[in-house]
């Protein structure tokens, strides 16, 4: 799906309704202020590779996940 | 068993998927009071493996970079974990995520079945396990004794097993040692790590006593009241067990048998008995 630049959709960020003009999984990571490294991503259940975050365009009401390191057990 | 095959010979190390691990006790990096505790137990610990995990990140935030820098900061082999999740969708696209962010195939998988015990879902532990091998990952499953779950773990590509002492956070040890010990002998080449429930060193000496390869936990030593003297305890049970069950345990009995001497005990009169 083409859209304009600025033209905004509601998606779905770590459980989240948000809006965002960013076309792609790339825009959207650095939209919301992560480093490219800094983060592991997964849209709609799915892995994204790092490599492909630009590859991958955001559709509304997609789910998306971003995660970094963090304790565990 | 112990007392059947004496363990003599040179002492082999750990070995995880062709991996020697320097320590028996893996420690996980939860719950301490502070980052700086976590890390001063860590050290205490001398583990050889710490678990870590994803975890969603708030925009701009920048807490998994730090935690990141600290854990690689104390030199020990990482392995992420899929803690929290409950099909295996979702644990094979947290450990695809996880292998991403930490840069190791090494994966604690976890598929939870019950959100009181968080005990394996055993079918979807094998599903998952399976995908997972098939994407190169070194699975190491938290299952329960469940033999047959076993088997298909090892028949899904895993090389190693991790059976559960008790559920996870109780503390309680080793619930059910008859099972652990069947699981034992029913695979002795294959590296089993108890991970979860343990709560005191004797748990943890009693699970190398069975001949147990490793241990793995993280409340037993983070909510101790000085989890990093409590780390090196740890340590020393993890060790003293492993002697033991090499040393070759001593044979158990129902009744007395007297250690010293009967020849030659004073007042002894044949009459008396």
């Amino acid at each position: 799906m083409q859209r304009h630049a600025g033209q905004q959709i509601g998606i779905v960020v770590n459980g989240e309704a948000i809006v965002t003009s960013a076309r792609t999984l790339a825009e959207l990571v650095a939209e919301q202020g992560f480093t490219e490294t800094g983060v592991a991503t997964a849209v709609n259940g799915d892995f994204v590779p790092r490599q492909a975050r630009g590859e991958v365009p955001l559709t509304p009401d997609a789910r998306v996940e971003i995660v970094a390191p963090r304790q565990g057990g | 068993m112990n007392a059947i095959e004496p363990r003599l010979g040179s002492v082999r190390p750990l070995m995880l998927y062709g991996v020697d691990v320097p320590s028996r006790l893996l420690l996980g990096t939860a719950r301490y009071p502070s980052p700086q505790v976590m890390s001063d137990a860590v050290k205490a610990s001398g583990a050889g493996v710490l678990t870590v995990s994803v975890r969603r990140e708030a925009a701009r935030a920048n807490t998994g970079a730090r935690f990141f820098e600290l854990i690689k900061a104390l030199g020990v082999r990482i392995m992420p974990n899929t803690a929290g999740c409950r099909t295996p969708r979702e644990a094979v696209t947290t450990a695809r995520m996880a292998r991403e962010l930490f840069e190791t195939d090494w994966i604690k998988l976890e598929v939870i079945g019950n959100d009181d015990t968080l005990q394996p879902d055993l079918f979807g532990l094998v599903e998952a396990a399976a995908a997972l091998t098939h994407d190169g990952f070194k699975v190491f499953p938290y299952t329960t004794e469940d033999l047959v779950a076993a088997e298909r773990l090892l028949a899904a590509g895993c090389e190693v097993l991790m059976p559960w002492g008790a559920p996870i956070g109780t503390g309680r040890g080793l619930a059910n040692p008859y099972a652990l010990k069947s699981l034992r002998q029913y695979f002795p080449a294959v590296p089993l790590i108890i991970d979860a429930g343990i709560g005191a060193p004797s748990h943890a000496a009693a699970a190398m006593e069975l001949g147990f390869d490793a241990v793995l936990l993280n409340t037993a030593v983070a909510a101790a009241a000085d989890p990093v003297r409590m780390a090196r305890a740890f340590a020393a049970a993890v060790e003293a067990g492993r002697s033991a069950y090499e040393a070759g345990l001593m044979e158990t009995r129902d009744m007395a048998a007297p250690s010293t001497p009967v020849a030659g005990t004073p007042f002894f009169e044949l009459e008396r008995r």
